[in-house]
């Protein structure tokens, strides 16, 4: 279908020329891309290849500094969000732009009232809604409140809120982050619907397995530039991670069996209640030992942060006990750096939120939670050569690029920034290593240094708790896979004995193998 | 989703703040073309009133000093993401740390009382800081209500102390009675005259040189130490800290304390060092000024002194201007004042994008510069 359609018609959607710099930075350039109506076109490329720059300047959130985009052959000039809306553009994005307290009416509503009286414009999207939902198979509640729904369904009200302004080229920027299989299936075979119907859809990913599943076309963007298109059927994953990385690599961990020791951390029936009392956590039980990888599967959102919380101090539980090396801690225990001296170290999901300061100097972010060491100077001041000294190596053992400790922390690739949150977090020697997201935004070279370092450290007789949205990433790493869902562990799976579905099932709450 | 533009580090140290500055007194300078009087007499007038003469001088490096000890406390509160508009009012009632210590101490000889008086008033300003600190560690009551609320509090309690309970015997104006020499901060002409040299009297005293430690101080405080650290962690990204294990509340009491004891300093160098006794309204709102001043010298100890300096200047030339140009009174250099605070911080912005595009053309129009332009770029923007 694609290379028919591409065919004769003028592209959907073309970029040409498009170039854009941010002060050294050269994100774009020169790219070229063409998208033939009613296909679906992959982007795939590593972490700060382009891929978000060039889709925010399809958007509008950035001007090129010089190209042309043409939508139906016709060239227009897209400076804002509202001009790609008028050219028929919509864009789903990764962090939904959504008001939880608001209703998915009045979200959808929200920016195309439609004059002044709210009530009209709101009879006709609800109208809409009903049409799009019905030829879609996107039905969601109009009068829900935003904040109720499950995540795939606030995915739903974003496509919607796009289909709803017209949108007939869709782009979706790595949509599936939070979704379970299962509804990544149903939202692949949306997508699939609506470019039979004649829509466009721009689908941005580093998952490859996805390209090859949905896609009818894959473009790959390795530094600013667009360096090859397959279709889809006539490429492999292995093909596009080449072409993605610039070399040959290994999508696969080796490791040999694991030899799991003592206890390091014991946790019993843990339960955390937030402020409206709902038990986030509900009596997990869980024990990691010395020399394994525990990985954690579930669908986001469903306790693995608020479990990285209490074992690493952050947060203190609403009950239940958690023993640190045979000795249970008290109360007032639950304290970030208290558990750091009692040999946990935690690599938290979010670097950006938790992980470093993005202000701050890498050297700096690189002592975070460790200030106090003795390496960095005795008494109440820091030794800024230390320091500095202290990050050089870090960035040293763990390849992080540049090499340059005074350079601000957000300057740093994600990749780079993970490497160094994770050199900090293992710098310590710790007995336990607490590691969420380890390669979320990561580029696909980064990821297999990651993932080689862990299983050195559990090589050398760490325990690691892994939790990941990625479950490619938690089937091949773990030693044993415990499954959440709703706060609770619903499961254990040995990963040479569990597939895909059979954990997909566990992370949606079907506690029972059928038959 | 703008991104904000990067300059280099020179341009956002020295150029930018000197480009707000200049258009400041540019718009300034067309109100005064408005009132017709001319602008660049107004600026003669100024200047040299400031810096034409060592009274003038001494003068303008005395309001410097107070504005040296605003702005390091607003910045200090800043760094930790705590905007303290109370810096008046703890430097007003520091005046009861004085009061309470130059009295009972009174035996002690004259350095130790000296410093047991700027020792006490430091800590005064600093529980009173901790008030609106503890606010919102516990209560959740914003920082920035409280301390503006509590500014108010500081005069109406002065006030009545000052009128009703230490006023003076006998005195008609709000006023103490003179405290005890031993706690005075010399003056410069006192001190030039111990060693027999005559120098005009202004209030210009020790003080300064108080400012200046306080100021290396600052800077080693936030950047060479650990409480410095955890207090720029906290401020950065609170949610990064308390990953790391900083403890909201104690770094927020922390802060304020250093903030209210650095606020202090203000009425160190009014009481100690000129008055020597407590008035009323002897801040002056000198504190409201350290906001501006913490905001042009972008919260570095070194900025702060440049920008007390130009705020020094002001006053003491803005003095000279009302009294030489009659048509132009104090409130035009209230005005200018204004502008600058409009000017260096909500104009900034305005000015960062085309500087930042100039820059970067300078950098295209030769070859070799792109790469050291650029890589400052993005070492410091």
């Amino acid at each position: 279908m694609a290379a028919a359609a591409a065919a004769s018609p003028p592209p959907a959607v073309e970029l040409a020329g498009i170039d854009k710099r941010f002060g050294a930075v050269h994100a774009n350039r020169a790219v070229d891309l063409a998208v033939g109506a009613g296909t679906i076109h992959g982007i795939v490329g590593e972490n700060g290849a382009g891929k978000s720059t060039l889709m925010s300047i399809l958007y509008g959130f950035y001007e090129a500094d010089s190209g042309e985009i043409r939508v139906d052959g016709r060239p227009v000039r897209i400076r804002a969000p509202s001009d790609a809306i008028a050219a028929g553009i919509g864009m789903v994005h990764q962090h939904f732009m959504l008001v939880g307290a608001m209703t998915v009416l009045e979200n959808v509503t929200l920016g195309a009232e439609g004059g002044r009286r709210l009530a009209r414009g709101a009879a006709a999207a609800r109208a809409e809604l009903a049409a799009l939902g019905a030829e879609y198979g996107l039905a969601v509640d109009p009068d829900a409140k935003v904040d109720d729904l499950p995540v795939g369904q606030q995915q739903r009200v974003e496509i919607l809120k796009a289909l709803v302004r017209g949108a007939r080229t869709l782009v979706l920027d790595e949509p599936t982050a939070v979704l379970t299989p299962d509804e990544t299936n149903r939202l692949f075979a949306m997508l699939r619907k609506m470019a039979a119907q004649g829509r466009t859809i721009l689908f941005i990913t580093h998952k490859l397995r996805e390209i090859m599943a949905l896609t009818d076309r894959v473009s790959v963007m390795r530094r600013g530039e667009m360096v090859a298109t397959f279709a889809t059927r006539d490429t492999s994953p292995a093909e596009l991670a080449e072409a993605m990385v610039g070399r040959k690599v290994l999508l696969r961990v080796d490791k040999a069996k694991a030899a799991p020791g003592r206890a390091i951390l014991e946790a019993r029936d843990l339960t955390l209640r937030d402020r409206a009392g709902v038990a986030r956590l509900d009596r997990v039980s869980l024990t990691l030992r010395a020399g394994e990888i525990l990985g954690l599967a579930g669908v986001s959102g469903n306790g693995q942060t608020e479990l990285l919380e209490v074992l690493s101090g952050m947060a203190r539980p609403s009950s239940g006990s958690l023993a640190v090396g045979g000795r249970a801690l008290t109360a007032a225990e639950f304290d970030p750096r208290r558990m750091r001296t009692l040999g946990v170290a935690h690599v938290p999901e979010d670097r950006l939120r938790h992980g470093l300061v993005a202000s701050f100097e890498a050297c700096e972010s690189a002592m975070l939670g460790r200030e106090g060491d003795r390496v960095f100077g005795g008494g109440m001041f820091v030794d800024r050569r230390a320091v500095v000294a202290d990050c050089a190596a870090k960035m040293e053992d763990f390849d992080v690029r540049p090499r340059a400790p005074t350079l601000r922390s957000a300057s740093f690739s994600g990749g780079n920034q993970q490497k160094l949150v994770l050199a900090r977090e293992i710098g310590r020697d710790p007995d336990a290593l607490l590691v969420g997201q380890p390669t979320r935004g990561v580029d696909i070279g980064a990821i297999e240094f990651i993932h080689r370092r862990i299983v050195t450290l559990r090589d050398r007789g760490k325990a690691i708790l892994l939790v990941s949205n990625e479950l490619d990433e938690i089937m091949s790493l773990s030693d044993r896979i415990l499954v959440i869902c709703g706060g609770r562990i619903v499961g254990e799976r040995d990963p040479a004995a569990t597939d895909e579905r059979d954990l997909g099932l566990l992370m949606a709450g079907v506690t029972e193998r059928a038959a | 989703m703008s991104v904000a533009a990067r300059l280099p580090r020179w341009a956002d140290v020295a150029l930018l703040p000197a480009v707000t500055v200049a258009s400041a007194f540019v718009v300034a300078g067309l109100v005064v073309l408005a009132i017709g009087q001319n602008p660049l007499e107004a600026t003669r007038i100024l200047l040299v009133g400031a810096f034409g003469s060592w009274e003038g001088l001494g003068y303008t490096l005395y309001y410097a000093t107070s504005f040296m000890f605003a702005g390091l406390a607003v910045a200090v509160a800043f760094h930790a993401g705590l905007f303290n508009i109370g810096v008046d009012g703890q430097a007003y009632v520091a005046g009861l740390g004085a009061l309470a210590v130059a009295h009972a101490l009174g035996f002690l000889p004259a350095p130790l009382l000296a410093t047991a008086t700027v020792l006490a008033m430091a800590a005064v300003a600093a529980a009173y800081a901790l008030v609106p600190a503890w606010l919102q560690a516990k209560r959740g009551s914003h920082v920035v209500i409280t301390t503006i609320m509590l500014n108010y509090v500081a005069s109406a309690l002065m006030g009545w102390l000052l009128v009703r309970v230490f006023i003076e015997p006998g005195q008609m104006n709000a006023q103490t009675s003179r405290l005890p020499p031993g706690s005075d901060m010399p003056e410069f002409w006192r001190i030039a005259s111990w060693l027999g040299a005559d120098a005009p009297k202004t209030p210009l005293n020790l003080s300064i040189l108080l400012a200046g430690l306080a100021g290396v101080g600052v800077w080693a405080l936030l950047w060479r130490s650990r409480l410095g650290f955890r207090l720029r962690a906290f401020g950065a990204n609170p949610a990064a800290a308390h990953y790391g294990g900083v403890s909201s509340t104690a770094i927020t009491l922390q802060a304020m304390a250093i903030s209210g004891a650095l606020a202090s300093g203000l009425a160190v160098n009014a009481i100690l060092g000129q008055e020597h006794r407590l008035i009323l309204d002897f801040t002056a709102g000198f504190g409201f000024v350290g906001i501006a001043v913490a905001l042009m010298g972008r919260g570095h100890p070194a900025g702060i002194a440049l920008a007390a300096l130009l705020f020094g200047t002001l006053y003491q030339g803005g003095e000279e201007l009302a009294f030489d140009m009659p048509s132009i009174s104090r409130d035009m250099v209230v005005l200018i004042q204004g502008l600058v605070v409009l000017f260096a911080g909500a104009m900034e912005n305005a000015f960062r994008g085309p500087l930042a595009a100039a820059i970067a053309g300078f950098g295209r129009a030769e070859p070799p510069a792109p790469t050291s332009v650029a890589a400052e770029t993005r070492a410091d923007g």
